[in-house]
């Protein structure tokens, strides 16, 4: 009987051991999945990255010509101008209709870098002086500082690329929002170590 | 209880045929606007001329961005970017849609020739498109 009563609490207590093993490590598991889906960066309170276009609309207008440059990559001033000008879009004529327009600059001003929570766009904004109402995203000072070390000739000479305005041709997971390093690889070149 | 199966329906029905006909819609209105006489050889004369630039002081034309054949893909002189065929025949997607079209033409002819185009222009260079 002590036997019986030895085996039915050591195959208990291991039961137990490894039921709240298992538990602990969905837990863990369900952390990082969670972590990842909110793409939050642990020890500055910031999310990583940009966040990411959903507006249908925005990608169909907007991204039919170029990639669709996120909201939170420009503040919300920079959006305004830019969308009362689009007769003279960078050169180019990008009219919309009236209520097109409206629409979509409500939806850049609502997500534009101004009060936006991701790593990305605090940093374009801390660096922008207040008076600045950049229309080019390389015209803000913390695109410029992130670039300033690749030589012309992996971008502007580049034949495969030709400006800095083509963020998906070497951020390969531009559209997520995300602009890590280890993601880049330009066209022709391949990896870029900083 | 019938009517609110009939209006939906009717609903479906009737946005499916506007989209199916917004060549003939923009046909209608550029009658409405007073065009009687429609000419593809005014169109694509039109399409193939070229513009000097204003600003730049180079010449500008459709073709410019959308290929020397309409059946070709065409690139977008700046970005890059490419451009479906324009010719009906082998790009169905085309002119299906009257807000489209309409973007299109408004941007692309102040673009090109520095101002909007007449009800007459687009006629004669939609009836060419749609004829490729």
């Amino acid at each position: 009987m002590k036997k019986l009563k030895v085996i039915i609490t050591t195959t208990s207590i291991i039961g137990l051991l490894l039921s709240a093993n298992l538990v602990y490590g969905d837990d863990d598991r369900y952390e990082k999945k969670d972590r990842e889906k909110h793409s939050y960066n642990r020890y500055f309170g910031k999310k990583v990255g940009v966040a990411p276009v959903k507006n249908a609309l925005y990608k169909e207008e907007c991204g039919s010509c170029h990639f669709a440059y996120q909201p939170g990559l420009l503040p919300s001033r920079s959006w305004n101008k830019m969308m009362n000008n689009l007769e003279d879009h960078f050169d180019e004529n990008a009219e919309l209709d009236k209520e097109t327009q409206t629409i979509l600059t409500k939806y850049l001003v609502k997500n534009s870098a101004d009060d936006s929570n991701y790593k990305r766009s605090r940093r374009i904004m801390n660096s922008l002086r207040n008076n600045s109402t950049p229309l080019r995203i390389t015209d803000t000072p913390y695109f410029i500082r992130k670039h300033d070390e690749i030589p012309r000739r992996l971008v502007q000479n580049n034949p495969k690329l030709g400006s800095f305005s083509k963020c998906a041709a070497c951020h390969v997971n531009a559209e997520t929002g995300s602009y890590e390093d280890d993601d880049v690889r330009i066209p022709g070149f391949g990896k870029w170590d900083d | 209880m019938k009517a609110k199966i009939i209006i939906p329906v009717l609903f479906l029905l009737s946005s499916q045929a506007v989209s199916a006909n917004a060549v003939d819609n923009m046909f209608s209105e550029y009658k409405q606007s007073g065009v009687t006489n429609i000419s593809e050889i005014k169109g694509k004369e039109l399409w193939e001329k070229k513009f000097k630039n204003t600003k730049t002081g180079k010449l500008r034309s459709c073709t410019t961005c959308h290929a020397d054949s309409l059946k070709k893909t065409g690139k977008h002189i700046k970005t890059g970017k490419l451009i479906e065929p324009m010719a009906l025949s082998i790009n169905k997607k085309r002119y299906t849609k009257v807000k489209k079209i309409k973007k299109w033409f408004k941007r692309n002819c102040k673009w090109t020739i520095g101002r909007e185009c007449s009800a007459q222009e687009q006629a004669d260079i939609l009836a060419y498109l749609i004829k490729q």
